[in-house]
């Protein structure tokens, strides 16, 4: 029996200079789950998803969405970048960060028009910033730029939803939005995979849980497999977290 | 004299369109490193030319100065070398070697050579008019890629990784940026010089995001910030004798940058301290004001009086601050003593509040 799998990755393997950030990563990613990656620092979670995105040139592996290679199935995937890789100091609002994700349904040369403005207004008020469309990027505080890059890939209306640690930074308030918002994705049969870092909150936010430390450690339901072995086995040290049931 | 007052406007604006996008992908730098690296490219046209054909000898500038960029794109991926450094390493050995080669030229039996060493700092007299309408020509083409491009332009210059994931093909639209930026430089050399060129370029541009939040309106104003100091400058030079173009039409895109930063409404220097100072002495006020409301409240008529002598030594209290709260109607003064007015009263009751609501709007 041959399960449809949103995302499958087979063999990846990712170097910078020398060391292999990645080691022969092999997974299978159910269609609508919420997924997250946990691991170490440098453990490769930020690099597997650049990989998966190709932004980062792997030496080895394929990897295919919907059974079709990433190239061909580009306009199901979106992408949220982490907070602190672009400028927010660059000249322009929140609206017209969020009209970016139009980009790639124009196509070159193409202007956004009314139709890209109406959805970009919308996916706004999704996150709970359409009073800030106008607002100079640099004057938005952490967790109010973390929404608009939100914003800015629930635009796309893809699929697939790849995370690089949306909760970096952000208050208790922003973090609840954001889940909500990325529960509700998954509730309409999209996928979303996160990079995470607080393990206390996994159980409570996903139901689907990989552990990464430059090989993949395990992969599955968090029910199944988020316990004190493979977290240890991950972080190297012993590890003990309360699991609430 | 009109031909250089046109060239140095027209390059004064393409300048500072292309020196927005440089200035804001942090590549400020990169204008330099290549303004340099195109002075070999300079003496070895003229070697094997053997002539001073402009032309022929900013061909040479632009192959040399190509090659700077591809070298310095090449360090800092396949070394662990950061850019800086690759700028840097580039720039100097780059003009290092032209130097070296310009000292060659120059004992050399040919008198053509005369002249070559004003590519260092420009010459702007030298402009003709077919130099001139090369310069228009480029500027109406640049203009033209930056209208058709300037989605993509944009949302590389913010966040180059996203663009690929789009499936921009980023490296497309970086060559694109970079070879007119490149252009532009070695258009700008017989002008302004290899080694003020790069003022050229960020100058306008750094003055410009000074005044907007706007993309569009910060490559329009950095335009017509060059073309001002093109004017200007040639304007100045032409009125002393001997006054070199180049270094007076830096000088001019500098005094714009100095006024920009000082005097910018959201942004500059003035402005940011006078509202500082403002919102240190309304907090001041505030402060004295919730201390009297400490005391006031303490006694059934709050408008019974009490001595001044009590607030000193208390922080947010001076004359200064007093004084705006009489002004302000919120206190009276008798003599020595204070008392608080109704209006004062219900004030400073809903100071915190209000402060709550100010900083959440």
């Amino acid at each position: 029996m041959k399960q449809k799998y949103a995302i499958t990755v087979d063999d990846l393997t990712v170097a910078y200079n020398y060391k292999p950030v990645l080691w022969d990563i092999d997974l299978a990613i159910p269609e609508s789950v919420l997924m997250c990656i946990v691991g170490p620092n440098g453990a490769g979670k930020s690099t597997l998803i650049k990989a998966i995105l190709g932004i980062i040139k792997p030496i080895a592996g394929t990897v295919s969405i919907f059974g079709k290679s990433y190239k061909q199935q580009r306009s199901l995937v979106a992408y949220v970048p982490q907070k602190g890789s672009v400028d927010w100091d660059f000249p322009t609002t929140a609206l017209d960060v969020v009209m970016m994700g139009t980009y790639g349904s124009l196509g070159w040369i193409k202007r956004p028009g009314q139709k890209e403005k109406k959805a970009s207004l919308e996916a706004l008020e999704k996150v709970g910033m359409l009073p800030f469309k106008n607002r100079q990027i640099s004057q938005l505080s952490g967790g109010q730029q973390q929404r608009i890059f939100l914003a800015r890939a629930l635009v796309q209306n893809a699929s697939i939803y790849f995370m690089d640690e949306p909760f970096q930074g952000v208050d208790a308030t922003t973090e609840k939005a954001i889940i909500n918002i990325l529960k509700e994705l998954r509730k309409a049969g999209k996928t979303v995979v996160v990079v995470h870092h607080d393990l206390q909150t996994v159980p409570e936010y996903f139901d689907w849980v990989t552990f990464l430390n430059v090989k993949k450690i395990a992969t599955g339901p968090v029910k199944d497999i988020f316990n004190d072995d493979n977290l240890t086995k991950t972080y190297g040290i012993n590890y003990k977290v309360s699991v609430q049931e | 004299m009109r031909t250089i007052t046109l060239g140095t406007a027209i390059l004064g604006a393409i300048c500072g369109m292309l020196g927005s996008f440089a200035v804001l992908r942090k590549q400020s730098l990169l204008g330099d490193a290549i303004s340099h690296a195109a002075l070999p490219g300079i003496a070895i046209a003229f070697l094997i030319m053997g002539a001073k054909d402009t032309n022929i000898l900013l061909i040479g500038a632009l192959i040399s100065g190509l090659i700077g960029t591809f070298w310095i794109k090449g360090i800092t991926t396949k070394t662990h070398l950061k850019s800086d450094t690759a700028l840097g390493l580039t720039l100097s050995l780059f003009f290092g070697f032209g130097m070296l080669l310009l000292t060659f030229i120059q004992k050399q039996p040919n008198a053509n050579q005369a002249g070559l060493d004003t590519y260092l700092f420009g010459q702007a007299a030298t402009l003709l008019e077919k130099d001139v309408w090369l310069m228009a020509i480029v500027a109406g083409i640049c203009l033209i890629i930056l209208l058709v491009f300037w989605k993509e332009f944009k949302i590389l210059l913010f966040d180059a990784d996203y663009t690929k994931t789009l499936g921009f093909n980023t490296r497309f639209i970086d060559i694109l940026i970079t070879t007119f930026i490149v252009i532009t430089i070695v258009l700008g050399l017989q002008t302004v010089g290899v080694i003020l060129m790069s003022a050229m370029l960020l100058a306008p541009a750094a003055a410009a995001r000074q005044w907007t939040n706007s993309l569009g309106i910060m490559v329009i104003l950095a335009a017509i910030f060059g073309a001002f100091s093109g004017v200007v400058g040639t304007g100045i030079s032409a009125s002393q004798s001997n006054l070199p173009t180049g270094p007076v039409i830096v000088l001019v895109a500098a005094s714009i940058v100095l006024i920009s930063f000082i005097f910018s409404p959201s942004r500059g220097l003035l402005f940011r301290q006078i509202r500082f100072m403002k919102n240190r002495n309304s907090i001041k006020m505030q402060k004295t004001l919730a201390f009297m409301y400490g005391i006031a409240k303490n006694h059934e008529n709050i408008a019974h009086p009490h001595a001044i002598k009590i607030l000193n030594g208390f922080q947010g209290f001076s004359k200064r601050s007093l004084q705006e709260l009489v002004d302000l109607n919120y206190v009276e003064i008798n003599g020595q003593q204070w008392s608080m007015t109704q209006k004062g009263y219900n004030t400073a009751e809903n100071l915190y509040d209000q402060q709550v609501k100010d900083t959440h709007e």
